[in-house]
């Protein structure tokens, strides 16, 4: 039986895979953010980039998509969030706009800044885009100052219904050390699967060794974070949603009971988290093993998308506001209507379609491992 | 804070506005380009001849410069909505957010996948594979033109929707009404076919300049040829959406349409301006100074466009605030009645409120009631002025008059080179190839001006009679939209320096280089 309910709880869910996608995809910016360090020459560094190169727009896309299916299905998140912490917002915007054109302009002539002002965007979208990502998704488990009051469409002096509680717009979070830590996690997370993309797809013995060594740099810190945000979330108090009466209370371990509560997401949560390790450990163990990426991005779509998932499943409030409980947006209070989420959910079948298509145009393209001669012989080379 | 705060209205309006029209000097070439390109690739896969692989491939460089640009400026655009007019996402974004996230699943992905084989792929995947990588992508690009259009033509004319004053928001009751409204289709291959036309212009203006200088001849001779041809369907097939255009604003949004002619008293049978200079000491709408100091009119013009009828009345700015006239849908309501109607939905929505939050469900029936009997008028609640209701009338008459003269100029210009190009004379026509060359930023011209029509015409309106921009707004100081728009600006025209400098260098190189 497809119920208003259900169809707010598939949106989530699609929400929540968006987010995982994404997250797996950031393996771009943590490339881009090891640009000057793990490359020593010109020929390697060029090589990065255009291994990068070709799939930097996968990762724009997905994050106009996951941007637009926001807007479609919860249509409130995006008018308080992006209204309200305009600055996080807007920080996030300017990291990708230069990265858009980076690619296309940095080694053609005539580019005005010259080739590293390009690779120093890349480098900034990669270190900034990532961590700010990774900052405002953790504000989805500690809160943000922010008001919502749909009667005040009726002041016509004032009519805007939703607040942001403090001048900051959304900088506040970055007062936040358990932001902070998710902040990191994505970041280092990024370069861990950058440098299991480079083992994968490079055909430079020099470059993949660096990149081994690289992992332990970045896995290490990585778990390190993620474990302490992870932690520190599930025995913190979480925001809970009475849903009978919608009203929003502090609830103890609340996304420890979600998890508990919720076993399928607990235990595609655990594989994901053992995937991920799975593709960092075997790389290390093994130096013939290069498919570390295939295991480590699986399981991180997996483990981001049961983490949203908890966020916002079970009677849980996904964009909580602090001080002021009640404006919190519930998966119910925030969606959009029935017939629309219907309307989307039909639209939403032809994902598998893209999915495809995908699948084929990236298998078309890779394979064989990319070298430098590949990209000297390719006359729409970065 | 006064959210009535004219400045933020208007920093607002300015950050949109100028994401838009930077974004619009790239995506045009996007649309017109890519179809070029595609087209010269599937002669070279038909006819095996070298040369027009050449042609894509050099044609696909430019294609690629501007692309990226086109790319950077468009997220801005999503993510504005929610940043700075987020009582406008709220109140239509059951409706609004549909087709933005329609655009991401059906066509950003078909651009993105596509476009990676079509710039690396020539040596891995087969010459069919990559020719239908090439079509897809400029379809990619034509879908997302497709689904922000039907966007676009929804806030013009807003069909397909319900006020449900429990979620106080507008909701989406018909899908296919608003893909298929008349103003959505129409705006969709009037728009495309701009960018069309923009290919048309880029194509032969670049070839013509390779004939100045008497370098690639045979790539420039054979690339003159299908961009004239191109050129020049594409520009009749735009007169004839034009004159949909013109239909479609004449019966929703007559504001509109007077104020692209200047027209401030309506009668029947009213001539269309064909030139005019607006007269600058004409300040208000109630004033009798004569809006021109100088017109020519094509007799009963405006009314047969308008309504099909050579005596139809057209109203005037005037007239639409005042009132009186008689419409199809019966006689027209001054702005008075309708402000006071206005008023009176939101006053209903907000007793609505208080009967529910009382419990009192006979006054919440009552309520509803009256404020569904009045919600047409709702927008005008938040206007107190009647001058509020008129747009910039210099700016969208100038826009308007401005854009149709070049389009028939664009119409003529590939007619002659079409002609001379079939004549084998083209070489010898120096003075054309110059036109030719310079009518390049026409184009860009006519399409940055077809948008302020628009956009600036449809003021003060978000959402036609529904919603004005100073209702839709976000609730950040203007200082932070202050500063974002000069970072923007700063920005964009870095960008947009690299741009021509990297397209003129890729251009100077020549098909040669590919």
């Amino acid at each position: 039986m497809i119920t208003y309910s259900f169809l707010q709880h598939y949106w989530w869910f699609i929400i929540s895979l968006l987010a995982g996608l994404l997250a797996f995809l950031l393996f771009v910016q943590g490339g881009q953010s090891m640009l000057f360090s793990l490359s020593k020459t010109e020929d390697e560094r060029r090589l990065l980039v255009n291994t990068l190169g070709r799939k930097w727009e996968f990762t724009f896309t997905t994050l106009v998509t996951f941007g637009g299916a926001f807007f479609a299905s919860f249509p409130l998140f995006y008018s308080t969030s992006f209204g309200g912490a305009y600055w996080v917002w807007m920080a996030i915007l300017f990291c990708f706009i230069i990265q858009a054109v980076s690619y296309e302009f940095q080694s053609k002539p005539g580019n005005v800044f010259g080739i590293n002002t390009y690779r120093s965007f890349l480098f900034i979208n990669g270190l900034l885009g990532t961590f700010l990502i990774g900052v405002a998704i953790a504000t989805f488990f500690t809160g943000s100052d922010f008001n919502v009051n749909k009667s005040n469409i009726t002041q016509q002096l004032a009519p805007v219904i939703s607040s942001w509680g403090n001048e900051w717009h959304g900088l506040e979070a970055l007062l936040n050390l358990r932001n902070w830590m998710l902040g990191l996690a994505v970041f280092f997370l990024a370069r861990s699967l950058a440098v299991l993309f480079f083992i994968n797809r490079l055909n430079h013995p020099v470059l993949e060794a660096r990149s081994r060594k690289y992992l332990w740099y970045n896995a290490i810190p990585f778990v390190v974070f993620f474990l302490t945000f992870v932690i520190w979330t599930l025995f913190s108090d979480g925001f809970a949603v009475d849903p009978a009466t919608g009203v929003v209370s502090m609830e103890k371990y609340k996304y420890f009971t979600n998890l508990i509560e919720m076993p399928v997401v607990l235990v595609l949560f655990l594989l994901g988290v053992v995937a991920v390790l799975v593709g960092v450990i075997g790389t290390w163990i093994s130096a013939k093993f290069k498919k570390g990426i295939w295991f480590a991005g699986a399981g991180t779509v997996v483990t981001v998308c049961s983490l949203l998932l908890v966020a916002g499943y079970n009677n849980t409030a996904y964009y909580p506001a602090t001080p002021a409980l009640q404006s919190s947006l519930t998966i119910f209070n925030s969606s959009s209507s029935l017939f629309t989420l219907k309307a989307m959910s039909i639209v939403s079948l032809f994902i598998p379609v893209v999915l495809a298509y995908i699948f084929i145009a990236w298998r078309s393209m890779e394979k064989k491992r990319i070298d430098i001669e590949d990209v000297n012989g390719d006359d729409h080379a970065y | 804070m006064n959210l009535l705060d004219a400045s933020l209205v208007d920093w607002s309006r300015a950050q949109f506005a100028m994401t838009a029209m930077y974004h619009w000097l790239f995506v045009p070439l996007t649309l017109g380009l890519g179809v070029i390109m595609s087209i010269m690739e599937t002669l070279y896969v038909k006819t095996g001849d070298e040369q027009w692989k050449k042609a894509t491939k050099f044609w696909m460089t430019l294609f690629g410069v501007n692309f990226a640009i086109g790319v950077a400026t468009g997220i801005i655009l999503e993510f504005e909505f929610g940043t700075n007019w987020s009582n406008y996402s709220w109140f239509v974004g059951d409706i609004f957010g549909a087709p933005l996230a329609i655009e991401g699943i059906m066509a950003f992905f078909m651009e993105a996948t596509f476009i990676s084989i079509m710039f690396f792929g020539w040596k891995k995947v087969s010459k069919k594979f990559h020719l239908a990588s090439t079509w897809l992508t400029v379809l990619g690009a034509t879908l997302s033109a497709l689904w922000i259009l039907v966007a676009n033509a929804w806030m013009q004319y807003p069909v397909g929707m319900e006020f449900n004053p429990d979620t106080v928001r507008n909701e989406m009751i018909d899908f296919w009404s608003i893909l298929f409204s008349p103003v959505a289709m129409n705006k969709f291959f009037h728009t495309v076919l701009s960018g069309w036309v923009m290919g048309g212009l880029f194509v032969i203006g670049i070839s013509s300049w390779f004939l100045i200088k008497k370098r690639e001849v045979d790539f420039a001779l054979k690339s003159i040829r299908v961009g004239a041809i191109f050129g020049i369907v594409s520009s009749l097939l735009i007169a004839y959406t034009g004159d949909g255009s013109a239909y479609n604003v004449a019966q929703h949004q007559p504001m509109k349409l007077a104020a692209m002619e200047g027209l401030y008293q309506g009668k029947a049978g009213t001539g269309l301006v064909a030139v005019g200079i607006l007269n600058p000491d004409k300040k208000s709408y109630k004033d009798s100074i004569n809006p021109y100091l100088f017109k020519v009119q094509i007799p009963y013009m405006l009314s047969i466009l308008a309504y099909r009828d050579a005596n139809a009345f057209v109203p005037g700015v005037k007239d639409i605030i005042d009132g009186g006239y008689q419409t199809p849908k019966g006689t027209a309501l001054s702005f008075e009645e309708r402000h006071k109607r206005g008023k009176a939905a939101i006053q209903s929505l907000s007793d609505y409120q208080k009967a529910i939050t009382a419990k009192d469900s006979t006054a919440a029936k009552l309520h509803k009631a009256a404020l569904k009997e009045n919600y047409a008028h709702f927008g005008y609640g938040y206007i107190d002025k009647a001058e509020g209701l008129i747009p910039n009338v210099p700016t969208v008459f100038y826009s308007f008059h401005i854009m149709v003269a070049l389009g028939f100029y664009f119409i003529a210009l590939f007619a002659l080179v079409l002609f001379f190009s079939y004549n084998n004379k083209i070489e010898k026509k120096k003075w054309l190839l110059w036109v030719s060359l310079w009518s390049i930023p026409l184009g860009y011209v006519a399409g940055e001006l077809g948008w302020a029509v628009a956009e600036v015409g449809r003021q003060p309106w978000a959402i036609q009679d529904v919603l004005p921009v100073q209702a839709a707004i976000s609730n950040i100081s203007s200082a932070s939209v202050m500063i974002t728009f000069v970072l923007f600006a700063v920005l964009f025209t870095a960008l947009l320096i690299a741009e021509i400098r990297i397209m003129l260098k890729q251009i100077q190189k020549g098909p040669e280089a590919h």
